[in-house]
């Protein structure tokens, strides 16, 4: 992919947040072309979660910029960000267990349809979206009124994904999708990653996992300590480099060795 | 479904098919429409050659259970969206005061008083969802405060202004008022002479009213409680703010990643639980023609126990508007029926706990069902 040639959808410039005395973010750095999958790792407190708040419209930079298709943004709350095209799907945060599929899908944009002065909920359009968007992203439901809390922890991450890429989602933020999955599952979910990247849609991956970011990832950023420790891109770097970027030093490097390089 | 068979249906083979009865027991309304049945057969065999099932008898809990179902329905929307609603029992009795203190003492006219109550309980019921909203305290603990609160309030103002706590002589200055009657009066007159005079129901054998029918009318009372229960249930299964209610209650942050306006749902509901309350108490004091400072206590927990028989959670996210009117429909007819069999009323409330616990048992299995919880 030749990132010279397009725009940028999203740039982060120098975006620094600071919670009272503490400094979470000192200037991080970060652009996401359509397209492309970018992972953003680091371990925990990293700054990896106020990051992408921020760029989510949750928390208000303290200093830095934020261009979006090469205009400057000011998201004061998360629905700005969503109404721009930037959907964000928490790791537990994304569905409502004890709804429908499709009342889920469809939360927050509901169809409408109007009879005589009244406007009802389109039941009929609802489901039937959410079946064939289900369908397309590889989930049979067996119907569409099936609660979520049936569905595995991976489908509900694909359903929550399948949810923002219908509303028209330019940018999706991921947040460690697949940090609570097993192995199949996850497969499932990185695939997912890949459909919609293919669509065109810039994809931010928040991971901690490098072996994930490497399936998916086109270009990884490694946050530590509030800081950009650099962008790499793929097939530039190794798994063991970004392992040792994200721990920030050597002793997981002696550490990795008494595990045979399992972590 | 027709998208299904044209695609050919991969089944996942672990996912073991559910039959239609399983299925069909993951409907919040199952334990109502149970305890309906069998309360209803119960009382067939035990009080039948009572008058429980006579024109009277069948008004007499009819009324009784429809007094329920106003106050459930609000309460019902309210937990749904994730609240409760304590201060209800304490709200009617202030709402009928004020009513009364308005009409009769400040001789204002009763229509201005009437929607001068409606509007200032609108608006604590509204404060209460603010501060809940704005403290993030659970709404338990802030209405529990209002109950005591307006409890209070509504004894201190009857003695400050009457040095009394009942407050008389509505109903003479209700009389010809066109918003009083729309609580107090009853409709459907001409069709219930109509079954007097035909045989059909019971009528006066003597005195003043010989000949016209014992029941002359259905109370507006009765008439409120449809109208809220239909209005509620088709703002909760068919509109986008009955999502919007669902998503506040089963997880208000998910709901607001969404862009779903949570607090303003949750404070619509608590102001919604305020107006059935004030409704209530409208038609308690077009009734008795007095208000009382002591009204409505205890009211706040019916509300909760029909809304829960019901199959609500109380957890917030799952509930129904039809379960809650069963519920009220079971409460009214066993209070009553109870009596009617000459049973010790007593014993209403050992029914009462009992049913209680049943119905949070069956919920909870319920949800064990629908979310695959083990």
């Amino acid at each position: 992919m030749s990132n010279e040639t397009k725009q940028p959808l999203i740039q982060m410039q120098n975006i620094e947040k600071h919670f009272g005395s503490v400094i979470a973010l000192a200037g991080v750095s970060l652009e996401v072309y359509p397209g492309e999958c970018h992972c953003l790792l680091g371990d925990n407190g990293a700054g990896k979660s106020t990051f992408i708040k921020t760029m989510s419209g949750v928390h208000k930079p303290t200093k830095g910029t934020i261009l979006f298709e090469g205009e400057e943004m000011n998201f004061s709350k998360p629905r700005d960000a969503i109404s721009a095209g930037i959907a964000t799907v928490y790791q537990d945060l994304a569905m409502i267990p004890l709804m429908s599929v499709a009342r889920n899908f469809f939360m927050g944009n509901e169809p409408e349809k109007k009879v005589g002065p009244f406007k009802f909920f389109d039941h009929k359009k609802a489901n039937q979206i959410t079946m064939e968007e289900m369908r397309t992203m590889g989930i049979n439901l067996r119907g569409a009124d099936q609660a979520v809390g049936t569905l595995s922890g991976g489908e509900r991450q694909t359903v929550a994904i399948a949810r923002a890429v219908h509303f028209g989602a330019k940018v999706l933020i991921l947040d460690e999708p697949t940090s609570a999955l097993g192995v199949r599952q996850t497969s499932n979910v990185l695939a997912t990653v890949d459909k919609v990247r293919k669509k065109g849609i810039a994809v931010v991956f928040i991971t901690h996992n490098v072996r994930h970011a490497l399936a998916v990832g086109d270009r990884f950023t490694v946050l530590n300590r509030g800081k950009t420790l650099g962008t790499a891109v793929r097939g530039e770097v190794t798994p063991e480099e970004l392992q040792d970027l994200m721990a920030g030093g050597q002793e997981l490097a002696t550490l990795e060795g008494s595990l045979g390089g399992t972590v | 479904m027709s998208e299904n068979s044209q695609a050919a249906p991969v089944t996942d083979e672990r996912i073991k098919s559910v039959s239609n009865f399983r299925k069909s027991l993951m409907r919040p309304e199952l334990g109502g429409i149970c305890g309906t049945i069998i309360v209803f057969v119960f009382f067939f065999l035990t009080a039948s050659d009572s008058g429980m099932f006579n024109s009277q008898g069948v008004m007499n809990w009819s009324v009784v259970s429809a007094q329920f179902a106003i106050i459930a329905v609000g309460a019902c929307l309210l937990m749904i969206a994730g609240e409760f609603d304590l201060s209800v029992g304490s709200m009617i009795g202030f709402a009928g005061i004020i009513i009364a203190l308005l009409s009769v003492t400040y001789g204002w006219p009763m229509w201005m008083a009437i929607i001068a109550t409606f509007v200032i309980c609108i608006a604590i019921g509204a404060l209460n969802g603010w501060l809940v909203i704005k403290t993030g305290l659970p709404s338990f603990i802030v209405t529990l405060a209002f109950l005591f609160i307006l409890r209070g309030l509504t004894i201190f103002a009857a003695i400050a202004t009457t040095k009394k706590t009942i407050i008389g002589g509505v109903r003479d200055v209700a009389e010809g008022d066109w918003l009083a009657s729309m609580f107090g009066g009853k409709v459907f007159t001409g069709f219930f002479s109509w079954l007097g005079e035909n045989g059909y129901i019971a009528v006066f054998d003597r005195g003043s009213r010989a000949g016209q029918p014992v029941v002359d009318g259905i109370p507006m009372l009765i008439i409120w409680a449809i109208i809220l229960i239909v209005f509620a249930h088709i703002l909760l299964t068919k509109t986008k703010f009955g999502n919007w209610i669902f998503a506040a209650g089963g997880d208000a942050q998910a709901a607001r990643y969404v862009g779903v306006p949570v607090n303003r749902v949750k404070i619509l509901m608590f102001m919604f639980t305020a107006f059935c309350a004030t409704v209530f108490a409208a038609c308690q004091v077009m009734e008795f023609g007095s208000a009382g400072a002591d009204r409505g206590v205890l009211k706040e927990f019916e509300a909760i126990i029909s809304v829960v028989i019901g199959g609500a959670l109380l957890t917030g996210g799952y509930g129904s508007v039809i379960g809650a009117a069963l519920g009220a429909l079971i409460f009214g007819v066993v209070q009553q029926g109870l009596f009617f069999a000459g049973v010790e009323s007593s014993l209403f409330r050992v029914f009462l706990g009992v049913i209680l616990l049943l119905a949070v048992i069956l919920n909870t299995y319920i949800r064990r069902a629908i979310t695959g919880e083990k």
